[in-house]
């Protein structure tokens, strides 16, 4: 990094810090800080809908999947998302709006009990603090891993060891500085500032990336049909490079995991509760759809284009591109180096593993002079704060309202619960730092951790559907629906196993009686058993308890509620015409890379 | 409440695009080998203090005809978003 690198990271950060400063005067309640007194305009929240979610896993593990998989990567964006973004903008939005709550546990505790809402509260924490540990993390190995601050420890004298550490501090104190002074409305705000750097950092990667292998046609004849469709060869798992079929694509990844991630979790949904008024909160995530369709040539491409390069490439002096120089990588992927050893790591084949997540931060140093790589430096933390910013306001508003208030101080002044807001915020952030040097100490204990989530997350979109739109559903149904849904996506992980891994965290810890072509198919089936016996278990156990009062799901239950009404806009912004428009467009994008 | 983020926004595009603008016509043209040849930093540059303006000007336009229709109560039409 050169001195103008620096000066337009320091800009960035100086901007960060000043929407937190400037908001800081106007939280004035709660609701101020925690719901961002709804007050937001609709395209704003829209594309704070769609970067809360743009953090590290999405930029760097994206780009890395375009390399593995090429532009089949773009399911989780053309089938895992848009469908299930305009599903939730269209029919969940007026009751998770309307209903006034002021969280998704909330809403849970209004539709069905206290209990179904403190299973989701307290497992929604949990999950965000880690996940905002692991952001931390990525950030802070990034740095490490591309050098940033060498330079600068050098001259100050510093053992370059503190850098992993240093680089945690400061990712923790700015999102702690700008979330502890404005709250949910600074994250929303800076989430918009990082959407458009992200753009601004990656627009000209794919531009130049792409001229220099000569365009798309190019990269069709480098890299082959199994890399430049995205459908092709899905009729069965082992003609495709994702290892899964069709239906268990688009009922695993389409349906099931990304209407529960979408359509259920807070950490989206809360930016539409901040908008203005339900119309706006109505469009929010058709709005985030928008710009969610196109991005995968931002974040995917740009893999692709990584191992279609020539695999030595001219490197100039003053770039640091991380590449093994013995053997040679896969285009400019370098292999992935034990660092306690410094020889390549193999699989159980004996080949050598490419390091993918460096597809993205390679194609920075690779294409970009000083300046322009400041840029796309900063876009790229940028990304992982605003993550992790998303994850923070999530957790305080979650602990406060549907934890502390609930279960452990109910009747305070809103001063206090603002006071707990705040102090929520510091307490978050420190467990983060804990979890993101535990995410570094103990790989595995992450990956169990992720995994028990995804199990307690899989059957969540079944609860949610059945709530809204079944007013026999019942509060013991909706929670014993949930345990089932749970324990049987553990069963299912426990009996099969991908091909070639080994038993253990990977599945088969019972027993094997299925082996599923890779290890994305295994996820995909074990989200679709999850949520069919959570499915099943929820209505059976609804049936035979007590119906709820018809009365009190007013504004809850889709047969109960009277239609939102609509606000005068003209005819291309109303909800409707929105959803139609992006999901034409998806459909456009799925022919195009058929 | 809040802030208008045009504003802000705006103007750390316009920053950023000066300063791209500015060290990519003063820089030596071989640090754009690696770019293709294209001195990417002027370009950009140019593009992001172009939209720097756009979204400086949207937000200056639309605090306009809020005071406007702070001073006119009888017309409370504001220019939306």
């Amino acid at each position: 990094m050169t001195g103008i690198d620096w000066l337009i990271l320091g800009l960035y950060f100086a901007f960060v810090l000043g929407i937190g400063v400037a908001l800081k005067g106007s939280m004035k309640t709660s609701a101020d800080f925690f719901l961002a007194g709804r007050a937001i305009p609709a395209w704003v929240c829209g594309l704070a809908f769609m970067s809360a979610n743009l953090g590290a896993q999405e930029v760097i593990g994206m780009g890395a999947s375009g390399a593995k998989y090429g532009i089949a990567t773009s399911h989780f964006y053309w089938i895992g998302a848009i469908p299930a973004m305009v599903f939730v903008g269209i029919f969940m939005m007026p009751f998770y709006y309307g209903s006034r709550a002021r969280s998704v546990p909330e809403y849970l505790r209004l539709r069905f009990d206290e209990k179904t809402r403190g299973l989701n509260a307290i497992s929604f924490a949990i999950m965000t603090i880690f996940s905002s540990g692991i952001s931390m993390y990525a950030i802070a190995k990034l740095i490490q891993t591309l050098h940033v601050f060498d330079g600068v420890f050098q001259r100050l004298g510093l053992n370059s060891s503190w850098i992993f550490d240093f680089a945690i501090l400061i990712s923790a104190i700015v999102v702690l500085v700008y979330t502890f002074l404005g709250g949910l409305s600074s994250a929303i705000y800076n989430e918009v500032l990082q959407f458009f750097l992200i753009v601004a950092g990656f627009l000209p990667l794919s531009y130049l990336g792409l001229k220099n292998v000569g365009g798309w046609s190019g990269l069709k004849a480098t890299l082959g049909p199994s890399y430049t469709h995205s459908w092709a060869g899905l009729s069965r798992a082992n003609t495709n490079r994702l290892g899964v079929e069709w239906f268990g694509l688009v009922m695993g990844l389409g349906f099931v995991l990304s209407f529960g991630y979408w359509c259920t979790d807070f950490l989206v949904v809360q930016r539409a509760m901040a908008a203005k008024s339900m119309s706006a909160a109505r469009r929010t995530p058709l709005i985030g759809a928008f710009p969610k369709m196109l991005f995968p040539f931002l974040v995917i491409l740009p893999g692709l284009i990584a191992i279609a390069l020539p695999t030595q490439p001219a490197v100039p002096p003053h770039a640091r591109v991380v590449v093994s120089a013995e053997p040679p990588g896969k285009g400019i992927i370098p292999l992935k180096v034990d660092a306690s050893s410094g020889q390549p790591m193999l699989d159980k084949d004996g080949k050598p593993q490419f390091d993918y997540d460096l597809a993205v931060p390679n194609m920075l140093l690779h294409y970009f002079p000083p300046g322009m790589l400041g840029l796309g430096l900063t876009a790229l933390l940028a990304s992982f704060m605003s993550g992790m910013a998303g994850n923070v306001t999530a957790f305080n508003t979650v602990w406060t309202y549907d934890i502390y208030q609930s279960y452990i101080r109910p009747g305070a002044t809103d001063a206090h619960y603002l006071w707990m807001g705040r102090t929520a915020t510091v307490f978050g952030i420190a467990f983060s730092i804990g979890a993101a040097y535990m995410a570094n100490r103990f790989n595995n204990i992450m990956d169990m951790l992720q995994l028990v989530f995804a199990f307690v997350n899989a059957p969540l979109f079944a609860t949610f559907l059945l709530g809204m739109f079944w007013k026999r559903t019942t509060g013991h149904g909706a929670f014993t629906g949930l345990l089932a849904g749970t324990a049987a996506a553990a069963i299912h992980h426990g009996l099969t196993l991908p091909a070639g891994a080994v038993v253990g965290i990977k599945g088969g810890w019972l027993a094997i009686t299925h082996t599923y072509p890779s290890e994305m198919a295994q996820n995909f089936w074990t989200a679709i058993y999850a949520w069919s016996t959570c499915f099943v278990v929820t209505i059976i156990v609804s049936l035979m308890t007590r119906a709820p009062e018809e009365s009190k799901l007013v504004g809850l239950v889709y047969s109960l509620t009277p239609k939102p009404e609509e606000e005068p806009l003209a005819w291309y912004g109303r909800p409707a015409s929105l959803a139609i428009m992006v999901l034409a467009g998806t459909v456009l994008l799925n022919i195009i890379f058929w | 409440m809040g802030i208008d983020i045009r504003l802000p926004l705006g103007i750390l595009f316009l920053l950023v695009g000066s300063i791209l603008v500015v060290y990519g016509a003063a820089s030596d043209p071989t640090l754009y080998r690696q770019s293709l040849g294209i001195n990417v930093n002027l370009y950009w540059g140019v593009v992001l203090l172009i939209f720097g303006a756009l979204m400086f000007m949207l937000s200056r336009r639309s605090a306009r005809a809020a005071a406007r229709a702070e001073n006119a109560p009888q017309s409370p039409r504001s220019s939306g978003h």
